[in-house]
């Protein structure tokens, strides 16, 4: 029997990979495009109308650093022109007083904005750049403005005992929504994993701040919490199912069922240069390859969570088991389990003085202006 | 929380009605309500000019055969709902 396909909810537009920023968890691959491989307003802009006729409510403007985009206004035009609900995903440059009225007055309904810690000298670590303060602005320019704002925290190791300053952020803004979002470890992240997870005692300290914090601000602020899947029991359903509900353009025009699908190597991806959005989402290889639960092996197949996780996240069954279609390694009932325990007691038995030490990260790049660099050299020589 | 009578309920910054296959929804940061009768009628006077009270009279006027304290009750539960979720704010 084939499976029923349900329409898509959410578009995540990644109109760019070029961004001034560096951050060592960045979730964008290794293989990062050019700008000159960009797909064109005009495509964007059918890409919006088709997305919302296949009943997309919601676009996510992100990157890469969608402020990047020289077009960002008739982008924003397009898409809530189109009748979707228009989030940017931001890190805040480049941008100004003036720049924000225009982005609302193109139709911007909600602005996050990422910050890499609470205080500065961690974030310009963390993002290989002094980014802070211009964000510290942008949340001045944001509390004189009517539209959503979201503050989003990445949270790691070396940001994880900056909770309470992060909420004190939090509480000085204009936002009525903060995510607190434990590093996915794929992209640039997975090659920094051991540097990024944080320790069991972190992890617990966090979450009973987190939820006082919840209590406390009821009303005032809602707060989104995602624990690193290598410490949860079960792993999360990634993108509320494959090709269930989501839908990632990369900045090319490649449909991807998640971010990292890419790293999955029978994957082929359709582009909407080619196709139209209805004709991806309904027939590309891609997106039906792990639809349903045909492809599932044991113990997924047979367990009662399975339509709750969907067995977890394929791209880390990959990375973590090298088979894309295994239970997620995360998932205590995978019989890899014990690959994600050694990292967790690698990480939990290292001794402290090891915190005394700068880590050696390695950082996001940018795209390289010419086919000649590619990226993933520059990764190998670092390692 | 129990909202106040008196005060003013508004749709939150950056959340708004539209539609989903001819289904009226809220929209919000990354998510959407499905708004069905009672809840489509309570989130469109949300709209900083009524107070809580005089929602709560207009629907009980409109859905006359229920109990009036039930549909008090309902709308005061399902506004303090949409409050924790930053759909709306009592001004
Ligand atoms: C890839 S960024 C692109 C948009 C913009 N450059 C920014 O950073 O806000 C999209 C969002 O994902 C978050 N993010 C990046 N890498 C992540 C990771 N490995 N795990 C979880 N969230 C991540 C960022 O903080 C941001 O909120
Ligand atoms: S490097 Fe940082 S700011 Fe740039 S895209 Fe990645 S997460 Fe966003
Ligand atoms: S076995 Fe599979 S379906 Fe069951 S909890 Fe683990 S990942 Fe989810």
């Amino acid at each position: 029997m084939s499976t029923e396909i349900s329409n898509p909810l959410a578009l995540i537009a990644e109109l760019t990979h070029r961004c001034p920023l560096h951050c060592v968890y960045c979730s964008n691959p290794l293989e990062l495009q050019n700008r000159a491989s960009e797909l064109s307003t005009e495509i964007w802009t059918r890409v919006f109308h088709e997305a919302a006729e296949l009943g997309v409510m919601q676009a996510d403007l992100t990157g890469g650093e969608p402020l990047a985009r020289t077009d960002i206004l008739e982008l924003i035009r397009a898409a809530r022109t189109a009748g979707v609900y228009v989030n940017l995903i931001t890190s805040g440059m480049p941008l100004d007083e003036a720049r924000l009225a225009k982005l609302l007055d193109a139709g911007l309904d909600h602005l996050q904005l990422s910050f890499q810690g609470a205080r500065e000298e961690t974030a310009n670590e963390i993002s290989g750049t002094k980014a802070h303060a211009q964000k510290l602005r942008v949340l001045e320019w944001l509390k004189q403005v009517r539209v959503a704002v979201t503050l989003n925290f990445v949270i790691h190791r070396n940001n994880i005992d900056q909770i309470e300053q992060m909420l004190a952020l939090t509480e000085s803004s204009s936002a009525t929504r903060v995510e607190f979002a434990n590093v996915q470890y794929y992209g640039w992240a997975f090659a920094n994993r051991e540097r990024l997870l944080p320790t069991r005692a972190q992890l617990d300290r966090s979450i009973e701040i987190l939820k006082s914090a919840q209590e406390r601000l009821r009303g005032k602020i809602r707060i989104e919490y995602v624990v690193p899947d290598y410490y949860a029991k079960y792993p999360k359903p990634c993108m509320g199912g494959w090709g269930r509900k989501l839908m990632l353009i990369t900045p090319t025009g490649e449909a991807l069922p998640c971010h990292a699908a890419q790293i999955i190597p029978e994957l082929r991806f359709d582009n909407v240069k080619d196709h139209s959005l209805r004709e991806i989402w309904e027939t590309s290889a891609a997106f039906q390859k792990f639809r349903g639960e045909d492809w599932m092996q044991a113990p997924c197949k047979t367990c009662d969570r399975r339509e709750q996780d969907f067995g977890g996240c394929r791209c880390q069954a990959l990375l973590l088991s090298g088979d894309p279609s295994a239970t997620d390694p995360v998932c205590s009932l995978a019989p890899t389990r014990n690959k994600v325990d050694a990292i967790l007691a690698a990480v939990n038995n290292a001794p402290p003085a090891e915190t005394l030490t700068k880590p050696n990260w390695l950082y996001r790049i940018n795209p390289p202006s010419s086919s000649a660099l590619s990226p993933s050299l520059v990764v190998a020589d670092e390692n | 929380m129990t909202p106040d009578l008196q005060s003013h309920p508004r749709v939150a910054p950056g959340c708004r009605l539209g539609e989903n296959n001819q289904q009226r929804v809220l929209l919000m940061p990354e998510r959407a309500l499905r708004l069905n009768g009672p809840s489509l009628e309570i989130v469109e006077r949300c709209d900083g000019n009524r107070t809580v009270q005089q929602i709560i009279t207009e629907l009980q006027q409109i859905y006359s055969k229920a109990e009036p304290k039930k549909v008090e009750s309902d709308i005061l539960d399902y506004l303090a709902r949409l409050n924790d979720q930053r759909a709306i704010d009592f001004e």
